[in-house]
């Protein structure tokens, strides 16, 4: 990791890092949820790629196989996640007629 | 050498450049778009990582499926007449946000490159006693033995979101069908599709259960599969989704959580709950395997087709 | 092995062409029926020459059953997606100028 220069894992993690900061960004500036769910998938596949490939032993060799476990269960969470998220958004958008959270909305009751 | 570095480095970039286009796009569609196409290469992304399982996993559910949810959302959101707040975000918000994240980034890259080289993590010991597990696949020896605890808790978080998505249901059509209904020509491309596909999708997804015990592959990437073949019948109008309330519909929801936890209470019989008694390890594997596959499916399709929005 | 190796690569650079092809079909043409035109066509004669090219370094039958199988289904849902996104223009393009279209 030092010496040899960038080999390709340590340029996956470094890209892993790099993702969960565009989706941190994402997740802060948009006040549109379902904007914020994508954002949030987008955190939740740059650490799986992070945690991945530190744990990759080299070619041949593959990825370390309990990331590689951990990481599966962590995409089907996710989901679950994302389709509960989903669920509830749609729910205030019919309740309350907006996709945001009504204390991001500026003029609340003027919304619609 | 080099030649795979900067190929590596490419496909780096490319899916930075469309990780950020999908966050900070212009349009939502687009956006969503952009996140699929993410998905895809964050999938050649592990195969470049030799995590195929992982990769086959991020194309059918990162990729996939996750990308049906948020269309399905953005389609909800049109016809409601819903949409964001007028304008994009301010001048300041965006720059106070880019710090942050950075700084976040920042902190993570230089923990990555702050790790001593050598380590050696769990691949030693997963392949020490994988002779012992009943599968070949050091994957599948994680989830389904040596983790076993893990994977019977992720299944049942996945009901769970079911349960806590049917429980947005208004009273008038509790236990009804999910989803809107479907109208597609019979006669259609769409439907010959969905007529074509299925027996395919079958075979492929019994094929990656059982290749899963040797190869990668295993219970989520072939539920999965399912999943989606039932989700392309019923866009194609050939069938409709059943009730939420059918009995044979959640006895194919528990199915899977209920078989593992049978097996674990043999394993407690045998000394250790959820120990995987080692003689019979590959049968008891598989069929757990099977048993979920059936209800990771169903679970899967019924958490995109959302919540009961018609009288059953 | 080496005349394997050429085939590959002469027969994934013509896909690669195809694809480029396509792209920039995508990106340049006016309006869009022949954009998906350019997608579709190029891009289903450009996985071909790949899938075909990928398949000189099978050393087994089977692999090549699959590699076929995959084409195949590629093609078939790549041809049945450009019908559907077709027809849903077609729907939607006459009163663009007007409000939205709901159905």
């Amino acid at each position: 990791m030092s010496g040899a220069g960038l080999d390709s894992a340590t340029l996956f993690a470094l890209t892993g890092a790099i993702l969960i900061g565009i989706g941190v960004y994402g997740f802060i500036v948009h006040a549109h949820l379902l904007r914020r769910i994508l954002a949030f998938n987008v955190i939740g596949s740059g650490i799986f790629l992070m945690f991945g490939a530190l744990g990759f032993r080299g070619a041949g060799n593959g990825t370390d196989p309990v990331p590689q476990a951990l990481i599966i269960t962590g995409i089907v969470v996710a989901l679950s996640l994302t389709a509960l998220a989903v669920a509830l958004l749609v729910k205030l958008a019919e309740e309350e007629g907006g996709a945001t959270l009504p204390e991001e909305q500026p003029g609340r009751g003027e919304a619609e | 050498m080099t030649a795979a570095l900067l190929f590596d480095a490419g496909l780096c970039l490319l899916v930075l450049v469309v990780a950020f286009s999908a966050v900070a796009g212009r349009g939502l569609f687009g956006a969503i778009a952009f996140f699929i196409i993410y998905g895809m290469l964050i999938a050649l992304a592990w195969l470049r990582l030799e995590g195929v399982d992982v990769a086959l996993a991020e194309a059918a559910i990162g990729a996939g499926l996750t990308g049906m949810l948020l269309i399905g959302a953005w389609s909800m959101l049109k016809q409601l007449g819903v949409s964001g707040l007028p304008g994009g975000p301010s001048v300041p918000l965006r720059i106070a946000a880019g710090a942050v994240s950075g700084l976040v980034a920042l902190a993570l890259a230089a923990t990555v490159l702050a790790l001593p080289d050598g380590r050696e993590g769990l691949s030693p010991a997963v392949a020490e006693s994988l002779g012992r597990s009943g599968v070949d696949n050091p994957v599948t020896a994680v989830l389904l033995n040596f983790r076993a605890y893990d994977t019977l808790l992720e299944s049942v978080v996945l009901l769970i979101a079911l349960i806590a998505v049917w429980s947005l249901t208004p009273r008038a059509v509790w236990g009804g069908v999910p989803g809107l209904a479907q109208h597609a020509r019979s006669d259609g491309v769409l439907s010959m599709f969905g007529r074509l596909l299925p027996p395919l999708g079958l075979v492929v997804a019994i094929y990656l259960v059982w290749a899963g015990s040797s190869q990668p592959g295993g219970a989520f990437q072939a539920g999965t599969v399912l999943a989606a073949v039932w989700l392309l019948v019923v866009m194609a109008g050939l069938y409709d989704e059943p009730p939420a309330s059918s009995r044979n519909l959640r006895l194919a929801l528990v199915a899977g959580p209920g078989v593992f936890l049978a097996v674990g209470a043999v394993g407690a019989a045998f000394g250790v709950f959820m120990g995987i008694p080692e003689g019979f390890a590959k049968p008891l594997i598989l069929s757990i395997e099977f048993a979920l596959t059936v209800s990771i499916a169903v679970t899967l399709a019924l958490l995109v087709a959302g919540r009961p929005r018609r009288p059953a | 092995m080496i005349a394997l190796d050429v085939m590959t690569v002469l027969l994934v650079c013509t896909g690669l062409v195809f694809f480029v092809a396509g792209t920039a079909g995508l990106l340049r043409f006016p309006d869009f029926h022949s954009r998906l035109h350019a997608l579709t066509k190029a891009d289903n004669l450009g996985l071909g020459f790949i899938a075909l090219g990928v398949a000189f370094q099978m050393t087994d039958a089977w692999s090549v059953a699959k590699l076929a199988l995959v084409w195949m289904l590629a093609g078939l849902a790549a041809a049945s997606v450009a019908q559907l996104v077709a027809r849903a223009a077609l729907d939607r393009l006459p009163d663009e100028s007007g409000g939205e279209h709901k159905g």
